[in-house]
């Protein structure tokens, strides 16, 4: 009765969720006195996941690169039934807010959506979530097997690469014949990490002005620190971002090591969506913005000055 | 064609602080204003809005949860256009996870005839996001989630779904289904005085469990949620001095040889 963790991955790179949720439940299942298993969907090096502390990898074969929610739900259902965990544990992706509900349904059993902390309580793993967009947290424990996990990306330390090789399971499948028939996907001109899995965010508020600001002051800055641009709901609704990098209650949740807020006032509804960013920088001129109640660092200064200087400074780094 | 929405109550997202009860048993709701959740008034309005295209017959909705919850959803969803709800009430839901709502939405709305269920994408109480891919499931139904464009035609369908990373997928299907309402589907109303003093003819049908062939054996919870707190404390903050150039290179070796991100 392992602890399966499900480990997605981009056309055979697997995505850091994979890795970050291994290490995790390694520390877990010492505690528990039981092995970790990975589930991987379709072709990538399932054996390397050995390094990261799994023992065996379920790979269930088959065509994953056009994502259907009939397939990703037999095909993990396939997964979960061939390593018959007691716990599955997996990224609060798409596919984890898409496909895993149906599965967990299908087995009469029950899930804890985006957790930000597991650990081991009576025998069992506890689950810690924000709730009311961050504005509280709770326990959630699943009492049913396999009790199902989601991880909000980057909540937990990157593990380092150890010597192992796993054990890999070919898991037959055939896929069913999807209900939904896919006309179009359309991609978005720059391909950055998104904002959800993003390590570093720079987002930017109203106080841009404009959609030519907001492409001279925001996205060089973040373009300097590898980072995902974002922004406020009145800089998206402004027309200055597209609707995809808004950042809040109805935009983005996201949970970066660095997130920095430039010109944005820090409204109720945007800090429910970046208050867990574990450094938050806030460059606002308004030396009251409620920002700065929850930045790490904050300069009371003008973006129009302070993003290129910083961008610059940035660049100079070696 | 008729339509199910599936709406639910929690507080104004605007509620600067959410408190927990002392004994961590839940939340503290002395004060706090309830709404009918901003995503489920998106397939609320979304419903309204295909009724009166002529798309669809009749717009039905769903509730687990009790006689507070009616007042709030009379104002805020009823008064819209919707012709009546069904609340499902029963006190072996008091400790519902989102498989046991799931269920007991699934019963009611197996009860009738329709032909699109409508849900938002999530609550914004719990942020569970899981109800309405498990009703579809139960249902046996397909289900598109995050969508921000919708057209029916006839039985068919076609919907714009954000798989994330910016990408946008426009998937075909066709009714019964179950799609899930995000922000930029449709521009989300609210009612006016008028509407909310006729709504209160509007029809709400109570349901028991056992009015749905559903046990209380059949909603016992899988997920329980305990120890209910506030959010983990932030390091104390510090504001740089200085002017804008020194400002910075005080931040860049902040980051780099204090909080170390960079
Ligand atoms: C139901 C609901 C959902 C919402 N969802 C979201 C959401 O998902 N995300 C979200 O962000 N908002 C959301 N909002 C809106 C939110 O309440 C705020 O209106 C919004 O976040 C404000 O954006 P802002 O900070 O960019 O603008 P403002 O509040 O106008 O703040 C601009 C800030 O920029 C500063 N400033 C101005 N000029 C400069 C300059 N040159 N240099 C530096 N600083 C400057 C000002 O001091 C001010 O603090 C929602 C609201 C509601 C009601």
């Amino acid at each position: 009765m392992s602890i399966l963790v499900l480990c997605e991955h981009d056309g055979g790179t697997f995505k850091k969720t994979a890795t970050e949720l291994l290490g995790k439940a390694t520390g877990l299942a010492g505690a528990l006195g039981t092995t970790v298993s990975a589930l991987v969907l379709g072709d990538a090096p399932a054996a390397s996941l050995g390094a990261y502390g799994a023992t065996k990898v379920f790979q269930v074969s088959g065509d994953f690169s056009s994502y259907d929610t009939d397939v990703a739900v037999a095909a993990l259902r396939a997964g979960i039934d061939a390593a018959a965990p007691s716990a599955v544990l997996a990224p609060a992706s798409f596919l984890g807010k898409d496909a895993l509900p149906r599965v967990v349904a299908q087995l009469g059993t029950g899930q804890g959506t985006e957790c930000t902390d597991l650990r081991v309580d009576g025998g069992q793993i506890v689950g810690r979530r924000p709730i009311y967009a961050g504005k509280a947290y709770c326990d959630v424990r699943v009492g049913k097997t396999p009790a199902v996990y989601t991880v909000r990306a980057n909540s937990f330390a990157q593990p380092a690469a150890g010597g192992g090789s796993a054990e890999v399971v070919a898991v037959p499948f055939s896929a069913p014949t999807p209900r939904l028939t896919l006309v179009e996907r359309k991609r978005p001109e720059t391909t950055v990490v998104d904002l959800t899995e993003a390590d570093r965010i720079v987002s930017g508020g109203r106080s841009v002005k404009s959609k030519e600001s907001y492409d001279s002051l925001i996205r060089p800055l973040a373009a300097a620190l590898g980072a995902t641009p974002g922004a406020s709901r009145a800089c998206v609704d402004a027309g200055y971002a597209p609707h995809d990098h808004q950042v809040g209650q109805t935009g983005k949740v996201v949970n970066p090591s660095l997130y920095i807020a430039c010109g944005i006032s820090g409204a109720i509804q945007h800090l429910a969506g970046m208050r867990t960013s574990k450094v938050i920088v806030a460059i606002n001129t308004d030396p009251g913005a409620p920002i700065f109640e929850h930045a790490t660092y904050g300069l009371v200064s003008d973006i129009f000055e302070t993003c290129p200087a910083l961008t610059a400074r940035i660049q100079a780094l070696d | 064609m008729k339509i199910a929405v599936c709406a639910k109550v929690a507080p104004d997202t605007a509620t600067p602080r959410i408190t927990a009860k002392g004994d961590g048993s839940g939340i503290d709701t002395t004060g706090i204003k309830f709404v009918v959740s901003p995503y489920d008034l998106f397939a609320v309005t979304e419903g309204i809005v295909l009724k009166e295209q002529g798309k669809a017959s009749a717009v039905h909705l769903f509730t687990v949860g009790g006689d507070s919850d009616v007042t709030v959803l009379r104002g805020g969803a009823l008064a819209l256009g919707a012709e009546d709800l069904t609340l499902v009430d029963d006190p072996a839901l008091a400790e519902a996870d989102s498989l046991a709502v799931a269920r007991s939405l699934a019963a009611a709305i197996g009860q009738g005839e329709f032909g699109l269920v409508l849900c938002g994408k999530q609550a914004v109480d719990h942020d569970n996001v899981q109800v309405p891919a498990m009703l579809a499931e139960l249902l046996g139904w397909p289900h598109v989630s995050l969508v921000d464009d919708l057209v029916i035609d006839g039985d068919g369908f076609t919907a714009t779904r954000n798989v994330g990373g910016g990408v946008a997928e426009v998937v075909k299907g066709t009714l019964p289904a179950v799609v899930t309402c995000d922000k930029g589907l449709v521009e989300p109303r609210y009612a006016k005085l008028p509407d909310i003093m006729k709504a209160k003819q509007k029809k709400v049908h109570k349901k028991t469990l056992g009015d749905l062939g559903l046990s209380a054996a059949d909603v016992a919870p899988a997920a329980t949620y305990t120890a209910y707190g506030e959010p983990p404390p932030r390091p104390k903050g510090r504001m740089l001095e200085g002017d804008v150039a020194g400002m910075v290179d005080q931040l860049v070796d902040a980051l780099r040889n204090e909080a170390k991100v960079l």
